[in-house]
């Protein structure tokens, strides 16, 4: 166990630099000038200007010397400066990426709470009005694209009825409490303020929903296939000779023999969830990475992209670790190694 | 009749399964007992309607299913008992095994856990580590070698022996006065048959457990039963003494039966059958359900029913019952 972890963990540099590799590639086939991006529309016939610019991001030179020094200088931590913000990528990514893990990890409790809970209740009773409710749920879940989704419910909910927050991550005549963690919620109880932390809370609930119903409908699907397979099995049949009650048939019995696939789903969610922060972030006004995604693939700010590009790869690599690593405890049967 | 109850009794016992409105009946009308202590065997083919009888009588039948009749426990009706009721009887009062050891412990739970579990599920007060130390002594009882260490593996870390051996130490957690063994032994090697049969048959002696032991394999019977009662299509069609079953078949089909038991004494050309299989669930033949199979069917086996006839402590259900073949003839 501890050394499939630590042969996984050594294998991640080499996944990491072809993430790099690829980012880097992708940008450089891009049609875009990112000289539109660094000099003024009035500068560009400036020669002078142009070619200091060129010098100065190092656009003059050859690709492959691009990324020779790219590579270097990622190792160092450098991710390079954005053409936008004109800070460094790396202090950017630093400052944004809590806020979309906060934002991706209670959509994520929210869609695997509701997906397990449903797809449970789904199997349960099966072919009854609450399977029907559950596989509706699911479909509108899964059809409904994210963005229409947020604006509706943040008309509902916040314009028309009032009882949810609008966008940002806190009301907006507050102070937001030091930066710790960058998790709302963790740096408003660190620095002790239980009601800026109910706040933050409050504004968490509806883009995590939108981001999680998504989630919660695939999950709830295959949860209730999984368990309607294991409710018929004859281990189930043993625990209610035994005396068991259906609670604990359902859940102690017939649940645990379905984290396996449950498990693989919510892991890879996580690829989902991160593509789907973007639209929900730049709905609820977030400042996570998916808003800055957008503003840096809209001005073809290269440094940027390929820095977030990394930085969702890695993300992904590590829930992909976490995943593997939970078989284990989901099943005795899996060894790793 | 004597004055106590039997310790299990059913009676007009009869589950239907429906589908879309219409029902079939597995099981119509058994009637049986079992003793204080005593071991009735229940023989019948595979979908003779004898472990979803069982099942049903302890209202774990499939969902869908409609269960009629009576099923007394020590005198208690159990046809329509509560669900929480009927639990606390489960696993305490009454307990059953399976036919398949593998698939009938959960892959995903030590052993430990699951004799734990059988035994704080009716002792809720015990503490955790008597629990543990039950489950212990349980698997000790039922011959497992280092005990304590065997806790902590999972159902795939055994063999299939040892797995049954699981399920009786799981079943017997609560000293029950019942115990339901479907099919024990039929999914395990036939070494290991043997061996799971004298586990059962010594803490049957040792528990004084009543025991119904269902099986299709009347020789199984000839050597761990008091009584057998043979079942087909549903039906009890004849219960005796196990001496006197094989001694004085009533019923053309316990014959069969008894004819089908390799013998391995005599040489012969190959085995005897009953030709033909035993009719689908809802497709009853008219009169007799065995009559297409019967060797020595009459008019009157194609035309009604038999009713059940013989002394109480020896019946069978045929209109030419305890008459030879020739005799029939």
């Amino acid at each position: 166990m501890t050394r499939y972890i630590l042969r996984r963990l050594l294998a991640m540099p080499f996944l990491v630099l072809g993430i790099v590799t690829l980012a880097f590639l992708l940008t450089s086939v891009t049609k875009g000038d990112p000289l539109t991006a660094i000099v003024s529309d009035r500068q560009m016939n400036n020669p002078e200007v142009v070619a200091a610019a060129k010098a100065k991001w190092g656009l003059d030179r050859s690709l492959p010397e691009r990324y020779v020094i790219y590579v270097g200088n990622l190792l160092t931590g450098d991710m390079g400066t954005s053409f936008i913000t004109r800070r460094p990528v790396a202090q950017d990514v630093l400052y944004r990426l809590p806020a979309t893990m906060e934002l991706v990890t209670a959509a994520m409790i929210v869609g695997a709470t509701i997906g397990i809970g449903l797809g449970v209740l789904a199997a349960y009773f099966h072919n009854t009005v609450i399977d029907h409710a559950a596989r509706l749920f699911a479909l509108f879940g899964s059809s409904i694209p994210v963005f229409w989704m947020g604006l509706a419910l943040l008309y509902i909910f916040s314009v028309q009825w009032g009882i949810l927050p609008g966008p940002g991550r806190l009301d907006a005549r507050a102070t937001p409490p030091p930066m710790v963690t960058g998790f709302m919620t963790i740096d408003t109880l660190i620095a002790g303020d239980f009601r800026l932390f109910i706040d933050a809370v409050w504004h968490l609930i509806l883009p995590a929903f939108v981001l999680g119903w998504a989630v919660a409908g695939t999950i709830s699907r295959l949860v209730r296939a999984n368990m309607l397979e294991v409710l018929s099995r004859e281990f189930i049949l043993t625990a209610r000779a035994k005396g068991a009650g259906e609670f604990r048939v359902v859940i102690r019995h017939a649940l645990r023999n379905t984290m396996v696939p449950t498990l693989t789903v919510i892991g890879y969610s996580f690829a989902y969830l991160l593509t789907g922060a973007v639209l929900t972030e730049t709905i609820f006004s977030w400042p996570g990475m998916g808003s800055y995604a957008v503003d840096a693939a809209r001005g073809l700010d290269f440094p940027a992209i390929i820095g977030v590009t990394i930085v969702g790869g890695v993300v992904f690599l590590v829930t992909n670790l976490l995943t593997d690593i939970a078989y284990v405890f989901a099943n005795p049967r899996v060894r790793l190694g | 009749m004597n004055a106590a109850p039997p310790l299990f009794e059913v009676r007009d016992l009869r589950v239907a399964f429906g589908r879309n409105g219409v029902f079939a009946e597995a099981v119509r009308g058994v009637s049986l007992h079992v003793n204080h202590g005593e071991v009735l065997g229940i023989v019948g083919e595979s979908g003779s309607g004898k472990s979803v009888g069982m099942l049903a009588a302890l209202g774990l039948q499939p969902e869908g299913a409609r269960v009629t009749g009576s099923v007394r426990f020590k005198g208690q009706e159990l046809v329509g008992l509560p669900r929480r009721t009927l639990r606390h009887l489960r696993g305490s009062r009454i307990a059953m095994i399976f036919q398949d050891p593998l698939s009938s412990l959960n892959p995903v739970m030590t052993i430990g856990d699951q004799i734990a579990e059988a035994v704080f599920l009716h002792n809720p007060d015990m503490s955790r580590k008597a629990v543990i130390e039950r489950a212990t002594d349980l698997l000790a009882l039922v011959s497992i070698p280092q005990p304590d260490r065997r806790l902590h593996q999972f159902p795939h870390e055994f063999s299939g022996g040892m797995r049954q051996r699981v399920m009786i130490a799981m079943a017997v957690a609560n000293d029950p006065d019942l115990l339901i063994a479907d099919e024990p032994t039929t999914a395990l090697d036939v070494t290991v048959q043997a061996q799971i049969m004298e586990v059962l048959a010594d803490l049957q002696a040792r528990l004084k457990l009543g025991l119904i032991l269902i099986t299709h394999d009347l020789g199984v019977l000839a050597g761990h039963a008091d009584r057998v009662a043979v079942v087909y299509a549903g039906q009890v069609v004849e219960q005796a003494g196990v001496d006197d079953l094989f001694a004085r078949p009533g019923h053309p089909y316990t014959r069969g039966l008894i004819a089908s038991i390799p013998d391995m004494t005599i040489e012969r050309e190959r085995l005897f059958s009953i030709d033909g299989t035993p009719p689908a669930l809802g497709r009853l033949p008219v009169g007799c359900a065995f009559n297409p199979r019967c060797i020595a069917a009459q008019d009157i086996c194609r035309q009604t029913a038999p009713v059940t006839t013989g002394a109480p402590e020896h019946t069978a259900a045929c209109h030419f019952a305890f008459q030879t073949v020739e005799a029939a003839r």
